[in-house]
């Protein structure tokens, strides 16, 4: 297929219509200036960012050096990478050199790490210029971006709603025009469920397929990095330049990028696609409505469709809401006030950690280190963290029989359209719920994406979520494909 | 106490009957002790344990650190597979089985803590059920060695005694914060603070000898934690106190010594003893109490999740195992069947210690006396390497010399002492140039004539079995020879004539 094509739904937001694809090629072959692009994404953050808020900072100046740099590269007949002149804009939780990361906390605020993100490494080394850090849900905790210490970042396709979150930041300056695409984290639906209520293609690769060295941990056993794209061509790229191994990241697979570019033509002739018939509810009808034509068009295409069981599905928000503050609980202890960041002084060292940290840490971060320094307390140890550590068990099993029966799933990735602000703000059980669909995957560490499918309430976008087993990308990004062409 | 496995007893002390009984001799007014370790020791790798900075002591503070060592947010570690040898070499030195392992965070704040959790070992170690043997066949279980990092070092300025409280300010030195450390965990079987002693005397040896540490008590890399308890024989084990900052061979001692008594005065008085941390202060010559058990921190282990299970294959065991060198109790016997000397000897003991066994085997070798290299070696060498600058023919040669009394014992160590200045020689002609020329054993017999002659009386006395008056007759001798005669070979030529 032809990137240029896209989905080209009337309700995108992003004015530049480019797609990395097509700014890679025509910036390396000369016919389009890497400047020229950047000043677009740049105009469209000087017309409509005060009312998005989608960056914590923008690095217009770097970013210009870097692009004038590149056209001078092209011009001089210079090898340029794969994202030559393609901008980009970076979670604010990735570690960017000399650029201030701050998790959109305050007790992050100003502080410079001295390295790179592997992932902004990679990037940068395939020619990306990075247009700034965007707003994310406090250490990545939440579902709307409502969270960030920095404000809420608004969806740009209606700005009285939230963009999702954790990843709200990145997935609403794609959609505004403001970068080309973007880089979220997802740690129970942060890429995807932003990606879904923006209208977007965002992807959870399988955990260890991306490096997390220098994502600033929230949940370590279940975070990845992931892109946010407008095409589920770019998101492929994307995936190839920033996954494969990193020797920095135990975690990380022993083994190269996936070639996916080369997947999307190839059909969904012969699959077989699951649909869950246990699936938890609490879906709305029209996002329900698009699930149904979705699988109605890998049909069309081709596909079977097969009834799978995932009982254990419920409870995977439980075993996570236990998992990932466990993990929190722990890696978040390190911001202390005693090496970088915020310090509060107190007259004793017990007193100077309380201050800190209770003056630079927003309530829902509070919450999440509260809860689990409780699951793996003394005494409850086993009822709490051994519990969600034995769902997680359950999961995997069920996700191993289903993928018996078929290569690929389709849920929908979050159960409503894009919801208006403060509408869950006061309930965190109603705003867990928004992550139900997508939680199982980053338990399993499988594979998974999000794709624009349709429009329901006001006209705001659906997303269907593709799970698939580890290391499935290639037949996930087919059925990605499939869907994307099915618009 | 920082593993899930008690060393010593806790407060459910039904189980804990132990099968190893103190001698009569070994209890302490009618009491038994009982005492298990925990040794931490730093490893001998380039870099730390999770990072590349170098694992290097005493230079400027904060020069070895990055962004791991530092606890960065985003920074990630990635297991030195050094390390992990070395450990697998001390876990083998030690009988211990190898098993496959996971890492665990152990969380707790302290400002030289930078993660605010430390990556440790917790229930599936490296290293298990192992043994240390001590002298006199003691046997010592060995319940664990696992990998760990170690933290940064505070310094408290101003305030009282280098502590936190009080103080006007800290400071932070992160060069030692994820130097590797294997910490081993003894069971508790040793029940004098003697064995205590020798214990880590032992360990010192074969950490020495595996080459995994420098185990240098005063620069810290190598630190005992001593857990301490008293029962009456046949009684389930009493509550235990845990001594830290025990930085030496002695104040292990000590430090068992004074906290056994002070439990027994405190039980004999009417009081209990309470499950304490306790620090040891060696000018006091006394433990402090630095926290009780309701204080204690929950650590809240829970599986990293930065790093994946670690199993070491049979092959990299196997090999491992193959290449670990001599250990100091095969090497005490092996130079003990050589030279003579009892394998419990202390002259046997510190040359091996010192690694000078190898030297001794070269100077026997080339076809010199064991028995005499052994006591030249200990007396004169205890400034020298391993490998002593004197070649080992010197000392071979000299030790024949003396053999063969063509030098008297007091030559031969007027010589040894200048091998050592030179670093060799010789020998042969630094004793003509001494004129420590050999006495032919017809020229003795003539002066030992001599002196009979001059000293009748002596004579009758010492051949009508008075011992004392060979003195004179020797004394006579070695001045008639000017010093040059052996002794030794005088009294044996003097007690040949008297019993002719």
């Amino acid at each position: 297929m032809s990137p240029t094509q896209g989905t080209g739904r009337a309700d995108r937001a992003h004015s530049a219509g480019r797609t990395v694809v097509d700014i890679a090629a025509a910036v390396a072959n000369g016919s389009l200036s890497a400047v020229a692009v950047l000043e677009e994404n740049l105009a469209a953050i000087a017309a409509r960012e005060s009312e998005v808020h989608a960056f914590n900072l923008v690095t217009a100046d770097r970013a210009r050096e870097r692009a004038t740099q590149i056209d001078a590269d092209v011009q001089a007949g210079k090898k340029v990478g794969r994202l030559a002149g393609v901008t980009i804009a970076l979670k604010d939780n990735m570690c960017t050199r000399g650029v201030e990361t701050t998790c959109s906390s305050k007790i992050l605020a100003g502080w410079k790490p001295p390295y790179d993100a592997t992932v902004v490494r990679r990037l940068a080394d395939e020619g990306a210029v990075f247009v700034g850090k965007t707003n994310l849900d406090e250490f990545a905790m939440g579902s709307s971006t409502e969270n960030s210490a920095f404000g809420p970042t608004r969806n740009p396709l209606d700005t009285s709603r939230v963009p999702g979150g954790s990843s709200g930041g990145s997935a609403a300056a794609v959609a505004a025009g403001f970068a080309t695409a973007s880089l979220g984290s997802d740690t129970g639906g942060s890429i995807r469920q932003p990606a879904a209520l923006c209208g977007l293609v965002g992807v959870k690769p399988t955990y260890g397929m991306v490096s997390r060295q220098g994502l600033v941990a929230f949940g370590s056993s279940l975070d990845q990095i992931g892109p946010f794209t407008t095409t589920v061509a770019d998101a492929a790229l994307m995936m190839e330049v920033i996954a494969g191994h990193d020797p920095l990241d135990s975690t990380s697979l022993p083994q190269p990028a996936p070639m996916l570019t080369g997947e999307l033509s190839k059909g969904v002739q012969g699959m077989r696609i699951g649909r869950i018939t246990d699936m938890p509810e609490g879906s709305s009808p029209d996002v329900l409505a698009q699930l149904e034509a979705a699988f109605d068009a890998l049909r069309a295409a081709g596909a079977t469709v097969v009834d799978v069981q995932m009982p254990s599905m419920l409870y995977g928000l439980t075993a996570y809401y236990l998992v990932a503050p466990a993990e929190a609980s722990s890696n978040l202890a390190r911001f202390d006030g005693v090496r970088y960041g915020l310090r509060v002084d107190a007259k004793d060292l017990n007193s100077m950690y309380g201050a800190t940290r209770a003056a630079g840490f927003g309530d829902e971060v509070k919450r999440r280190i509260m809860l689990g320094t409780y699951a793996l307390s003394a005494g409850y140890y086993d009822a709490y963290y051994g519990k969600a550590l034995k769902v997680r068990r359950l999961i995997a099993d069920d996700f191993a029989q289903a993928y018996t029966k078929c290569d690929a799933i389709l849920t929908p990735t979050s159960p409503t359209v894009a919801f208006k602000f403060g509408d869950k703000t006061s309930n965190p059980l109603a705003m867990y719920l928004c992550d139900v669909f997508t939680i199982p995957t980053n338990l399993a560490g499988h594979a998974a994406m999000s794709v624009p499918f349709g429009t329901g309430e006001a006209g705001l976008p659906v997303g269907v979520q593709i799970l698939a087993p580890a290391l499935g990308e290639a037949p996930m990004f087919r059925v990605a494909a499939e869907l994307e062409r099915a618009q | 106490m920082t593993t899930p496995v008690n060393t010593s007893s806790g407060a459910s002390a039904s189980v804990n009957l132990s099968s190893i009984v103190a001698t009569a001799e070994q209890l302490i007014d009618g009491w038994e002790l009982v005492v298990g370790l925990e040794v931490h020791v730093e490893l001998a790798t380039k870099t730390k344990l999770f990072s590349a900075s170098a694992n290097r002591f005493g230079d400027e503070p904060n020069t070895h650190i990055d962004p791991v060592t530092l606890g960065l947010p985003g920074a990630l570690p990635v297991l030195n597979r050094h390390a992990v040898e070395l450990a697998m070499r001390l876990g083998l030195a030690l009988n211990c089985r190898v098993q496959p392992c996971t890492f665990h965070r152990k969380n707790y704040f302290y400002p030289d803590l930078p993660k605010a959790y430390q990556i440790s070992q917790y229930d599936q170690p490296l290293n298990i059920d192992g043994w240390l043997m001590l002298p006199g066949d003691v046997r010592i279980g060995v319940e664990r060695a696992h990998l760990e990092e170690d933290t940064g070092k505070s310094t408290h300025a101003g305030g009282a005694e280098g502590r936190i409280q009080g103080s006007d300010y800290s400071l932070i030195d992160f060069n030692r914060a994820g130097v590797p450390l294997v910490e081993i965990v003894s069971r508790p079987d040793i029940r004098t603070s003697d064995q205590a002693k020798q214990y880590v005397s032992e360990l010192r040896g074969i950490l020495l000898a595996v080459g995994a540490s420098d185990a240098k008590m005063e620069e810290g890399s190598m630190r005992c934690d001593v857990n301490v308890s008293v029962h009456k024989p046949g009684t389930p084990f009493g509550t235990r106190c845990e001594i830290k900052n025990v930085n030496s061979i002695r104040s292990v001692g000590r430090a068992i010594d004074y906290e056994a008594r002070r439990q027994i005065d405190l039980i004999n008085s009417g009081g209990v003893v309470k499950q304490q941390t306790l620090h040891w202060d060696d000018v006091a010559g006394r433990t402090n109490v630095l926290r009780t058990k309701e204080d204690a921190d929950d650590y809240r282990y829970f599986l990293e999740p930065d790093l994946v299970p670690l199993a070491p294959d049979a092959a990299w065991i196997e090999r491992v195992r193959a290449a670990l060198p001599p250990l100091p109790a095969a090497r005490r016997a092996a130079l003990a069947t050589l030279t003579g000397a009892g394998k419990e000897s202390e002259s046997v003991a510190v040359i091996v210690e010192r690694g000078q066994d190898e030297y001794i085997s070269a100077v026997a070798k080339v076809g010199g006396d064991a028995a005499r290299a052994l006591i030249y070696v200990q007396q004169a060498f205890a400034e020298e390497p391993a490998t002593p600058r004197v070649p080992a023919g010197d000392i071979a040669a000299l030790s024949l010399m003396e053999k063969n009394a063509k030098l008297t014992s007091t030559q031969a160590k007027t010589l040894l002492a200048e091998l050592v200045t030179n670093g060799g020689g010789d020998v042969l002609a630094m004793a003509k140039a001494k004129g420590f020329e050999a006495m032919a054993t017809g020229a003795l017999e003539s002066i030992v004539d001599q002196a009979i002659a001059a000293d009748p009386q002596a004579w009758a006395k010492y051949k009508a079995g008075e011992q004392k008056a060979i003195g004179a007759l020797v004394g006579a001798v070695m001045k008639l020879s000017a010093g040059k005669a052996d002794g030794k070979a005088v009294t044996a030529l003097l007690q040949a004539k008297a019993s002719s």
